[in-house]
């Protein structure tokens, strides 16, 4: 079981840890082992496997890898596209600019307060759902049909409904929650940008635990319930321990899925009254300003950010999981 | 199974059930309302409309603008989610049943892009694209999608293989099948409904994109509906294009509508199997 490429929480916990902790290391790990000459039935065996996964490592890597450095090259340089015969390699000048630019820690700011509220309401009301959706006595068919649109709509689409619904004069909830306009003030505008987000990925966050859910024993649930537990002690002392590695990998996807924030800000406020992500930001600099040395700087700063996001959930991981991750085979 | 299904309990659990649905679908509703408003009512706040029409559907329908951009939308998805899927299968297969180095370098490298924070490629791939001439053309959307979808047809697929019974595949040989016969007869029709899940979750992801969208297209020939969508705004074309963009919306969402009416139970199988169960 435990050599087994799909995910299982522990064993994604093993593998980001793998390829993000260790990834130079990876291709001389298994040196040691395995030596005797290989039949020529395996070696066919190894060609076949290189040869299926070629394609799809191929474009992964060029599509990623090669732009990601590219991009690292690009924010050395004074490079604005309307003034193409300035560009120049300025070494890290451009990062000094960024990290010294107030727009650019509000908008990290932004983010940062987004990522961390959105993703919290989403796993109280994420776990909420997915009780809903394992265990409900009726409808259930409805109910997992009802919570996958708003994973499925178009997340413009939905930015649409709700900024509609808050204009003044045009929307019901404008007309009974506000005599303002809230699309038109920070506070309130923030607010919507994470009502949106919320509704649009809690169904995501209910699916990723209700597989957790699916993984708790039915018998210990009785079990418990004989020895007198009650409902909510059924849940923290049985459910919860049982689905940690679930929650973990929810968390870890949603809170990375957060942080790239756009869509819902881009049709909701188009950032104004200091509302944009930092993605709003970047987008920003390159469509609208054309500038790409400012843009592939703030590209990078995200991709450092997202990296130390997923590397402090590894870390986490590590502890959640022991045993469970593969160390013993290495 | 449950031995005390009280009434009650039911009604109790009736009753949360009717608040996840009212939640999940009021946006939606919403939405289409305003599409079907005229535009005398559009801005009176109530959420059924009191006059209804079809006019703003026909406005869309008749620009070139919209027409062009579903197209752009349909073909760039559907080539997508074809060409993910095939380089998915052949790598979730090896992964799924192949014994080979690199196997778990490979589904690390998928993991790292499914964390891959996309607005970091927005810079380069602009700059990247232009100088290509991939630039505001249909490949220049496909691939990032392609890229972007393959973790997922991974995940989703090596899940699905890994429950198929490969041991039939060697008793309709025994049985006196070739190899390609066990493998149309026996194998594919096992692996088509995993195939096919995998399709549709791609689709959708495709489908929604927006940042790319925006980003790496300038003119109508690649500008998909979302990103049309967002354009409505300020359009002199239209005088209000509340209507309009409600419509186009509406449009655009339909396919998602039967998706999930018709194809619920799968796409939660996969949703789930691909992304935590093991």
């Amino acid at each position: 079981m435990s050599v087994n490429a799909t995910p299982t929480g522990a064993d994604v916990a093993a593998q980001a840890e793998r390829a993000g902790g260790r990834h130079a290391a990876v291709p001389t790990q298994r040196a040691g082992r395995r030596r005797p000459p290989l039949s020529e039935n395996k070696r066919a065996e190894r060609r076949l496997g290189w040869l299926l996964c070629a394609p799809a490592a191929l474009v992964m890597l060029a599509v990623t890898a090669y732009p990601i450095i590219y991009s690292v090259w690009l924010s050395l340089q004074r490079f604005d596209l309307r003034f193409p015969d300035e560009r120049e390699f300025v070494g890290l000048e451009n990062y000094l600019t960024v990290l010294t630019n107030e727009f650019w820690w509000t908008a990290f700011g932004v983010t940062a307060l987004i990522t961390v509220v959105t993703v919290a309401v989403e796993l109280v009301l994420g776990m909420g759902l997915a009780l809903v959706m394992h265990r409900t006595l009726v409808g259930r068919g409805i109910v997992r049909t009802a919570a996958l649109i708003p994973y499925g709509i178009v997340t413009v689409v939905a930015a649409f409904s709700w900024r509609y619904a808050w204009t003044p004069g045009t929307g019901y909830l404008a007309n009974l929650f506000s005599d303002g306009a809230p699309l038109t003030e920070r506070a309130s505008s923030l607010a919507i940008i994470m009502l949106a987000e919320i509704w649009k990925t809690t169904p995501f966050m209910a699916l990723l635990l209700m597989a957790g859910l699916a993984l708790v024993p039915e018998d210990l649930l009785k079990a418990a319930s004989t020895d007198g537990a009650t409902a909510w002690q059924r849940f923290t002392r049985v459910m919860l321990p049982v689905m940690k590695p679930a929650i973990l990998v929810a968390l870890l996807f949603r809170t990375l899925d957060a942080f790239r924030v756009f869509d819902n800000i881009f049709v909701l406020t188009a950032g104004g009254n200091e509302t944009s992500s930092v993605s709003m930001l970047a987008y920003n600099n390159l469509i609208r300003g054309l500038n790409l040395g400012i843009g592939s700087t703030m590209s990078v700063l995200i991709f450092i950010t997202v990296a130390i996001i997923a590397f402090i959930f590894v870390k986490l991981f590590g502890t959640a999981a022991p045993g469970s991750s593969d160390d013993e085979r290495r | 199974m449950a031995t005390e299904t009280t009434t009650r309990a039911k009604l109790r659990w009736g009753l949360l059930d009717a608040v996840v649905v009212v939640f999940a679908l009021i946006p939606v509703l919403w939405i289409a309302s305003l599409s079907f408003k005229t535009p005398a009512t559009l801005t009176d706040g109530r959420f059924i409309p009191r006059e209804w029409t079809l006019d703003n559907y026909r406005t869309i329908f008749d620009t070139d603008q919209f027409v062009r951009a579903l197209v752009n939308s349909i073909g760039i998805a559907l080539i997508a989610t074809a060409v993910a899927v095939v380089l998915g299968a052949m790598a979730a297969y090896a992964i799924a049943r192949l014994d080979f180095p690199g196997k778990r370098l490979l589904v690390g490298v998928s993991l790292l892009i499914a964390m891959f924070p996309q607005v970091s490629l927005v810079s380069p791939l602009f700059e990247i694209e232009r100088q290509l001439h991939l630039f505001d053309t249909w490949p220049g959307l496909i691939l990032p999608y392609i890229t972007f979808a393959l973790p997922l047809a991974i995940y989703t697929l090596s899940a699905f293989f890994k429950q198929i019974p490969w041991d039939l595949e060697k008793a309709a040989k025994m049985d006196g099948a070739t190899q390609g016969q066990a493998f149309r007869r026996v194998i594919a029709p096992l692996a088509a409904p995993g195939l096919f899940t995998t399709a549709i979750l791609v689709f959708i992801f495709c489908w929604n994109d927006f940042l790319f969208a925006i980003t790496l297209t300038s003119t109508e020939r690649a500008r998909t509906v979302p990103v049309a969508l967002s354009f409505f705004t300020g359009e002199s074309q239209f005088e209000d294009p509340t209507g309009a963009i409600c419509a186009a919306a509406v449009v655009i969402t339909i396919p998602i509508i039967l998706f999930v009416l018709f194809f619920q139970r799968r796409i939660v199988s996969g949703l789930t199997s691909g992304a935590v169960k093991g």
